[in-house]
């Protein structure tokens, strides 16, 4: 089971935003969206999210129509890290990272709740601001707390810590597939947070079988972290495939009208570059 | 180290949820500490003592109560314009949090954003030309046709408001004010408007509009009052999905909240309180916009602890403000929409100030 976009399509006054795209994030997996500003990466993230209504075309999540899905269902199943979000009251970090736990605040106790929450400030590293208020972060920051609250929403009702060791059949029957969505999770971190992030995003896909789609504009973090890769241009989807058949300079230059070259890494593979004028 | 972390940790967050809970716990000693002595202020003073007695003696602690003419001053003046003060001020408060939460942004008020004016256009239209409206049913509807004319005025001007600042599903807070200030006018234009048409008799009726009273209307409010009630009721448990809504609109859609939902029901709901509470008291300002900004200086955003401790505040500073309004210029009364406005104008003031330095607006 996955999360399914189906020839969907999406207009905002009159103008196509998404046209076509047909799409799959599979549990266990985590497949990069690229594309030139203004294709459509963020509208097709929020489609998927159910943010949106497709205009054509179906988005199904394990099988189920996702306009047909309960919000709180969705949220229990599916967490979303925004590109910034704006907040006005001046909550303390911890308590908005709390908050991705309200779609379990039916089923969960407070010292689970507060286990994990402990657990995602230690990896999104902000043990240090978690007492600070939220209006005061600097962007990075923010994003580092965004994603540590979709992580905690994303965990469910699922330990963490003990989730990659058990086997992966007796846990496909435990538990529903989980799906994490990132809008360009990287754009305001330095490089060490990038890459940290990065690498948290991809254990939750390949250890806790999480269905990861993120939106990156990095050809070689994209390279190094995700599995498939789709590429999307003015509103369509103009290549998606595994990883080393999709990252090659040829296509990457015409999808961003810029020449990109591979160069061989004396560490071993390559790396991609994109060169001006 | 760690687990000595650790335990620091957890108890400070004990530490703070207690501190939150101490705080409605006081909240609510200081609103049965006002109230009493409200009791016993006013143009017939009643000493403190007798004050308990009496209560006492009415839930049947006490034996003998106080003498007869002191009870009933208690009795039918003073403790059923309290219980409306409590009623009102609560709802105000909880309005003022409800809208702060619901706009995303800490200077919405139904008297700002012309809420509040709007209910009272209603309620005065309903006053001045309710009886060539409802023509021969004005007689039997008539009492009643104030509150539901107010309530109508309040859904008209949240839902104008929403709907108009709402652009590509985005609320922008600017526009969303300017919006409502100019709603404001219009409404006040309105009021303007039917009291230049309206005749003595009813001129009197309209000028406690303009001003906010407590006196009340004998029982034609309990309608008004236990609508009020209903909506406070169902506010209050709106605490985590508000506190979503704070994220923004669509991350709170992300985490389960069915957000044109939440905001129909919030909307309506607000309109019920704050429509009955103008056509109980008329228009009184400040109090929705200020005590949700006392209560989050204590209990912080949190509106779980907001909403409740909101509601109390505005029920404290109401009574407070009824019983100066009571005592300032014997024998006469001040209305108490100016004693609210004279306090709560200077505040706003302040907050304005402090949000500047902040640069959040």
């Amino acid at each position: 089971m996955s999360l399914v976009a189906d020839q969907a399509g999406f207009i905002a006054r009159g103008r196509h935003l998404l046209r076509n795209v047909s799409i799959a994030i599979t549990p266990g997996e985590v497949l990069a969206v690229l594309g030139p500003n203004g294709a459509g990466k963020s509208t097709l993230l929020r489609v998927l999210a159910g943010e949106y209504p497709a205009a054509s075309g179906t988005i199904r999540q394990n099988g189920q129509d996702i306009s047909q899905i309960a919000a709180l269902t969705l949220a229990q199943t599916r967490a979303v890290m925004p590109q910034a979000a704006s907040m006005t009251f001046p909550f303390a970090v911890r308590d908005v990272i709390a908050l991705g736990r309200a779609p379990f605040r039916k089923n969960s106790t407070r010292q689970f709740d507060q286990k994990l929450v402990a657990h995602a400030i230690r990896l999104a590293d902000i043990d240090h601001l978690s007492d600070r208020a939220y209006p005061a972060l600097s962007g990075g920051e923010k994003q580092r707390v965004h994603l540590a609250r979709a992580l905690v929403q994303v965990w469910g009702m699922n330990d963490p810590e003990t989730i990659g060791r058990v086997d992966h059949d007796h846990h496909d029957r435990a538990c529903r597939d989980r799906f994490l969505l990132l809008d360009e999770p990287t754009s305001g971190l330095d490089v060490s947070h990038q890459h940290a992030l990065l690498d948290v995003a991809r254990r939750e896909a390949h250890q806790n079988n999480v269905g990861v789609l993120m939106i990156l504009h990095d050809f070689n973090q994209v390279t190094a972290y995700a599995d498939r890769v789709a590429v999307l241009s003015a509103g369509e989807i103009v290549a998606q495939g595994p990883v080393s058949d999709i990252m090659e300079p040829g296509l990457l230059s015409s999808v961003f009208k810029s020449p990109i070259r591979a160069i061989d890494d004396p560490a071993g593979g390559f790396v991609l570059v994109s060169q001006g004028g | 180290m760690k687990p000595v972390k650790q335990m620091a940790t957890s108890l400070r967050q004990f530490g703070l949820i207690n501190r939150r809970v101490w705080a409605i716990a006081l909240l609510l000693l200081v609103l049965v500490l006002v109230t009493v002595m409200s009791l016993g202020t006013g143009g017939a003073h009643i000493a403190l003592g007798d004050v308990i007695v009496h209560i006492a003696h009415r839930i049947g602690i006490a034996g003998a109560g106080v003498d007869a003419f002191d009870g009933r001053i208690l009795d039918t003046l003073r403790l059923p314009r309290i219980l409306r003060a409590i009623v009102i001020g609560g709802g105000l408060g909880l309005a003022g949090a409800v809208m702060q939460s619901l706009f995303r942004n800490p200077i919405a008020d139904p008297g700002i954003i012309g809420v509040s004016a709007s209910a009272a256009f209603g309620a005065v239209a309903m006053i001045v030309s309710g009886h060539i409206i409802l023509g021969s049913f004005y007689p039997t509807v008539g009492p009643y046709g104030v509150p539901v004319a107010a309530f109508a005025g309040a859904v008209v001007a949240t839902a104008v408001i929403r709907i108009l600042s709402r652009q590509d599903g985005q609320t922008d807070a600017a526009i969303m004010l300017l919006i409502g200030v100019a709603i404001n006018a219009m409404a006040f234009a309105g009021v303007g408007v039917f009291t230049y048409m309206a005749d003595d008799a009813q001129l009197r009726s309209l000028t406690f509009w303009q001003m906010g009273a407590l006196a009340g209307n004998g029982p034609t409010d309990t309608p008004a009052l236990i609508i009020m009630a209903l909506g406070i009721a169902y506010l209050m448990t709106l605490g985590t999905p508000l506190n979503l809504f704070l994220l923004g609109e669509a991350e709170a859609r992300h985490l389960g909240v069915e957000v044109e939902h939440l905001k129909r029901r919030a909307t309506v709901a607000t309109a019920l309180v704050v429509g009955a509470a103008v056509a109980v008291s008329g228009i009184i300002g400040f109090v929705g916009l200020v005590a949700p900004h006392l209560v989050r200086l204590v209990t912080g955003p949190d509106n779980r602890y907001v909403l409740p401790a909101s509601a109390i505040c505005g029920a404290i500073m109401l009574t407070g403000a009824d019983a100066v309004a009571r005592i300032i210029v014997l024998p006469a009364e001040l209305p108490i929409g100016l004693v609210t406005g004279i306090v709560g104008g200077p505040f706003f003031l302040g907050l304005l100030m402090r949000e500047k330095k902040r640069r959040r607006l």
